[in-house]
């Protein structure tokens, strides 16, 4: 964290300075273990092992919050009869079909609704993704056993999945010794309870492994069993990688989701309007989703106005459909194969920030046209002339057929919008100054971009140029806030402002870009430019930006009091019942009806909102609940479980199950992955440097940045530098089945061999920030990557892998390509 | 104030004619919350227009500065200590500190300075007058830290200037200004000392007894200085000084044995005189 968010880092410092206990768990020490209590060494690629070790601690010794697991999550819930877990079945859960290496999810199901269980969900598609706001459907009415006695009730299962990973299991699966685990449990059981909560923070190398949505669902059980969630000083939070990631999924920039995560049609199961929506809303569940037909109405009229009415399905057939996969690693293995014409790119550079950094080239190498909007003439816009593989051969640059266009791009500081953070708070930025020269915002370019579509389309009758004629396409120049109030929303019939959600509806009469951001200019009032300082109110400073939904700070915040209404404890009071005025009240808005009183017990058949319970705080989830086990929705399983990452040095000391049996693989010559072999005996990370940001774009070409990390460089530890003859300050060249890439060398006791199962396992670092162009320059690590994802959100396994690292530089020219390939076949010679 | 302007503790603005001084501003480095983020180096370079040093990677852990020059006004030190835990475990300290000039109490590089290019401020910081310097470099030899450097290209002495620009009109110099833990702070020297002094006694409570102040006490070799740091190791590690003495301390004394020297040899002459005459 404090390298790579050494400004968010300030506020570890502060709670350290207070009394705070600090561990820092990660492959190697770095700037945050240098300020943290307590450094644990960890082997990549195995944090579920340890997670898990953390729950079983949990449930063995009886620390979970016991009252708010039984009311607020779904341990009481029985499971179908028809489950079966990794524990029976060696690694696999029940419903798995080799052939397709995917899931039938009805026995996961609750007990009881086998039937209405999705089949199968899609890893084409990541439509897991659209479950980041809101559960996936569940029935109501699941059968329970409020003791957690039943053998098959959530509970149980738990407890059956996680009792083999013990302290001692964790020692050797992940390298870390019995009492420092232990030290973590204790620290992190001790501060959780009535009087006490504990945050998960992390950072978003934890998606990048091939069972990433499982990393972050087994730290959610934790904070579940811990009661951890809906209250202050709790929760999940990620750490973005760059400023307004959480925007950029919020108003998606996804292939798969459209704003306020309604999805993107699919063409077969979203042939029609009504099939769109009650996919969306479910008409028998219970929760907010209910009202879905409002949210997908009035953002149809706020793309096409006047032209979206009843008659025509509010234009629904203008909307692009899926067809399939358009994740942006299929993208590009489309382009290598020449089925992608044209590409943009905005404020990306995958020719060094992206995995398997040759494919990114040369799929970039192989269209009709390419855009680049850029500050500074990046590697993804010069790849054709000067990149990697124009030394290698492979691209000739007076045969190159793409055709790149470069344009200058403003910087943040040279252009006004919001950013919204990881709290959901969006936080208004004021334009600083113009952009220099020729440099636009964002929002200049896609305008002018699409009037000169619009003119060039002018007059067309063709049925696939209308969704783009009739849009509404009347911007004034470079306003941000007019783009922020048709996010909010408008009552049609008034022209005024929306102050919420609530005030949505599907018979046309209001129009709402974002559905979660309607409420963000309530009143007229830009709120999330409210910059009333901390000091001048309250802890939960509500008056500084917004937050979304309904400017709430924290999520099912119903969960800070108890069933009954009654804060936990007067010291982590929040949000509360006050039955005197017969609502809820508190010092955050109530992420609750207002006056729905904590004994309130829906009816029989009710459904909506009207079927959440007084006590179900989760109230966006099919069941009110916070799910430690998830009867659907996920593609890969309905509990974490440990598997090996895609590229293991050692085979799974768990199961006889390898790797996540239905991560998403693409099986292509051009994308080799190594075996376990001593071919590649090592395992690599990497991550940022604080002096650098990400792809390099905007530092390395920065002389005050660049000074500060000049070079390339690989971490090693002295044992490992030993054991290959590597100089410290010397050249050391890595290599794995897709590349070779060469580096200073740094030996360095920040990192130490672990063992693991018995065996010495050497982690080796580097920094993924190089490429060749910049005042400073150098190899890129990510093209020692190659391409496996999550399944359920098709998110790269880009931090842990195998290789080699031998002393010296790499060699150059074809002779490189033969290198690579020599190690590709010894491997598959020698096998282990 | 000080009788004796050249040593010991005094007041340094009204010593150097500042009437009406306002109190005398400084810099607390407090290197235990140090996360080496190097902002306050960048923040120094945007702010005072100081150009690069140079794309060279050292090796010496994440320090690729080297040191404080006349191009690097703040610099951070990377130091990697292997320890073990008390319970025998290999462990690492990785220790990080913010430099800059110290902005002594008695200045070396102030009193050598024959043009008056470095002046005392108001605010008792000492500063390099870019147009008055004729970079003769005397004052480089008399930094007792080697702080103070020539660009090679002007030959003129550049450093630290607290942000003497910032500090007139009521703001906050640049480092500090960035530094994001708050290891930098910035403030009047009496009451960053109180501070400084609460926070080495919080640590030692919490049972870091490595934490000791440097650079605090008025009664050092420079008279203390006016940007003073909190180490969790001997000075020699961060490769300061442990017991920097300003050149001009001795000058007194000096001036007393030469002129003790001097009288002796008047003395002897006036001696081998009589004696000739005797």
């Amino acid at each position: 964290m404090a390298e790579a968010h050494p400004v968010g880092f300030q506020y570890v410092v502060e709670a350290k300075n207070r009394g705070a206990k600090i561990i820092h768990v990660d492959p190697r020490f770095t700037r945050t273990s240098a300020l943290a209590h307590t450094h644990v060494p960890v082997r990549a690629g195995a944090d579920i092992a340890f997670l898990g070790g953390v729950v079983n601690h949990i449930l063995s010794n009886e620390k979970d919050f016991r009252e708010y697991v039984v009311a607020y999550t779904n341990a009481s819930m029985i499971v179908s009869e028809e489950f079966r877990d990794t524990e029976d079945l060696d690694g696999l859960f029940s419903g798995f079909d080799p052939s397709t290496a995917s899931y039938d999810q009805a026995s996961w199901m609750y007990a009881g609704a086998e039937d209405e269980a999705k089949q199968p969900a899609s890893t084409e598609t990541a439509e897991p993704m659209r479950h980041e706001s809101h559960g996936p459907p569940v029935p109501a009415g699941v059968p329970r056993d409020l003791t957690l006695r039943h053998p098959r009730c959530v509970y149980q299962i738990l407890r059956r999945h996680y009792a083999r990973y013990t302290p001692e299991v964790v020692e050797r699966v992940c390298g870390v010794p019995r009492d420092q685990f232990l030290e973590v449990c204790e620290a992190w059981t001790a501060n959780s309870g009535r009087e006490r909560t504990t945050a998960l923070v992390y950072s978003v190398g934890w998606t990048q492994h091939s069972v990433g949505v499982q990393y972050i669902r087994t730290g959610a059980i934790i904070q579940l069993l811990l009661g951890n969630m809906g209250r202050p000083g709790g929760g999940v939070m990620a750490l973005r990688g760059h400023a307004s990631i959480q925007g950029s999924t919020d108003i998606p920039t996804l292939f798969n989701l459209l704003p306020g995560y309604l999805p993107m049609p699919h063409h077969r199961q979203h042939e029609t309007f009504r099939q769109w929506v009650d996919a969306i809303r479910h008409p028998e569940q219970k929760g907010f989703w209910a009202n879905a037909e409002a949210y997908a109405v009035s953002l149809l009229k706020a793309y096409w106005g006047d032209a979206a009415t009843a008659d025509n399905d509010w234009g629904f057939g203008w909307l692009p459909r899926l067809t399939g996969d358009h994740g942006t690693y299929q993208q590009v293995l489309d382009m290598i194969d020449g089925k992608v014409k044209g590409y943009f790119l905005l404020g990306q550079n995958p020719a060094v920030g992206s995995a398997h950094g040759k494919a990114q080239r040369l799929g970039m190498a192989n269209l009709d046209w390419l855009v680049v909007r850029d500050l500074f003439m990046i590697e993804s816009a010069t790849f054709w002339k000067d990149g990697p593989e124009v030394e290698s051969g492979e691209i000739v640059p007076s045969q190159c057929r793409t055709e790149v266009f470069f344009l200058p791009a403003a910087s943040h500081a040279e252009k006004e919008g919001t950013f919204t953070q990881t709290q959901r708070m969006l936080q208004w930025r004021e334009k600083a100054l113009d952009p220099p020269g020729d440099c636009r915002s964002e929002l200049w370019f896609f305008q002018h971009l699409g009037r000169r579509i619009r003119a060039k389309l002018a007059g067309s009758r063709l049925a696939r140029d209308q969704g783009i004629l009739q849009l509404t396409w009347d911007y004034p120049d470079d306003d941000g806030e007019v783009i922020l109030k048709e996010i909010n929303g408008y009552d049609l019939s008034t022209g005024q402002l929306l102050p919420g959600f609530a005030g949505l509806r599907a018979d046309g009469s209001t129009s709402c870009g974002c559905w979660i951001y309607s409420g963000v200019f309530k009143d007229g009032v830009n709120q999330a430019a409210r910059r009333k300082p901390g000091r001048e109110q309250d802890w939960v400073a509500r008056e500084w930006g917004w937050a979304w939904p309904m400017d709430r700070r924290t999520l099912y915040n119903r969960a800070s009091a108890d069933p009954d209404g009654r804060p936990w404890s007067e010291r982590k009071k929040y949000v509360w019942w006050d039955p005197g005025a017969g609502e809820w009240t508190g010092y955050d808005v109530p992420d609750f009806e207002k006056t729905k009183p904590p004994s309130y017990r829906p009816p029989d058949g009710a459904s909506g909102v009207a079927a959440i319970s007084g006590d179900d705080p989760f109230i966006m989830q099919g069941d009110g609940k916070g799910w430690l086990y998830a009867p659907s929705g996920l593609i890969d399983g309905p509990l974490p479980t440990h598997y090996e990452p895609a590229e293991s040095t050692v085979r799974n000391p768990l199961y006889g199950q390898q790797a996540n049996p239905a991560r998403k693989v693409y099986e292509r010559p051009d994308n080799p992955v190594n075996p376990i072999s001593r071919v590649y005996p090592f395992v690599f990370t990497t991550s940022r440097l604080t002096e650098h940001h990400t792809a390099g774009g905007m530092s390395r070409q920065l002389a005050y940045l660049s000074e500060l990390q000049p070079e390339m460089f690989v971490e090693v530890s002295p044992q490992l530098a030993g054991e290959r003859g590597l100089e410290h300050l010397g050249w050391a060249h890595i290599v794995t089945a897709r590349a070779a890439i060469e580096a200073r060398v740094m030996v360095t006791s920040r990192l130490r061999p672990l063992r693991i199962e018995g065996q010495l396992v050497h982690q080796i670092w580097m920094p993924y920030h190089w490429g060749n162009q910049g005042l400073v320059t150098g190899d890129s690590a990510n093209d020692l990557l190659g391409i496996t994802l999550d399944p359920n959100v098709l998110i790269q396994e880009s931090k842990v892998g195998t290789c080699d690292i031998q002393p010296g530089r790499r060699p150059t020219g074809p002779a490189l390509l033969e290198y690579v390939a020599a190690y590709r076949r010894r491997a598959e010679e020698h096998g282990r | 104030m000080g009788a004796d302007s050249l040593f010991g503790p005094l007041d340094p603005a009204p010593d150097a004619g500042w009437t009406a001084a306002p109190p005398r501003m400084g810099f607390f480095t407090d290197t235990s919350v140090c996360i080496g983020c190097k902002a306050c180096e960048v923040a120094c370079k945007e702010w005072n227009a100081v150009p690069d040093d140079g794309f060279n990677l050292l090796g010496t852990s994440y320090d690729n500065t080297g040191g404080l020059s006349a191009n690097s006004w703040r610099h951070v030190a990377f130091i990697e200590q292997d320890v073990l835990t008390q319970t025998g475990r290999p462990d690492i300290n990785w220790l990080m500190m913010s430099n800059v000039c110290k902005h002594c109490t008695h200045a070396g590089c102030l009193d050598v300075c024959p043009t008056g290019a470095l002046f005392r401020t108001e605010f008792g910081t000492v500063v390099v007058q870019e147009d008055v310097c004729n970079g003769c470099g005397y004052c480089i030899p008399a930094c007792p830290y080697g702080v103070i450097d020539q660009r090679e290209d002007d030959g003129r002495a550049w450093k630290c200037t607290m942000c003497y620009d910032r500090m007139g009109d009521g703001m906050t110099p640049a480092c500090a200004q960035a530094c994001p833990t708050q290891s930098i702070q910035y403030g009047e020297l009496d009451e960053l000392r109180t501070r400084a002094d609460a926070r080495v006694a919080a640590l030692h409570a919490d049972g870091d007894s490595r934490a000791r102040l440097y650079g605090h006490d008025p009664q050092d070799g420079v008279g203390g200085d006016g940007a003073f740091f909190l180490l969790l190791d001997e000075p020699e590690v961060y490769g300061l000084p442990p017991d920097p003495v300003v050149a001009t301390r001795d000058l007194p004394a000096m001036w007393r044995r030469a002129g003790v020297a001097g009288l002796a040899m008047a003395a002897a002459v006036v001696v081998s005189f009589l004696g000739g005459r005797a």
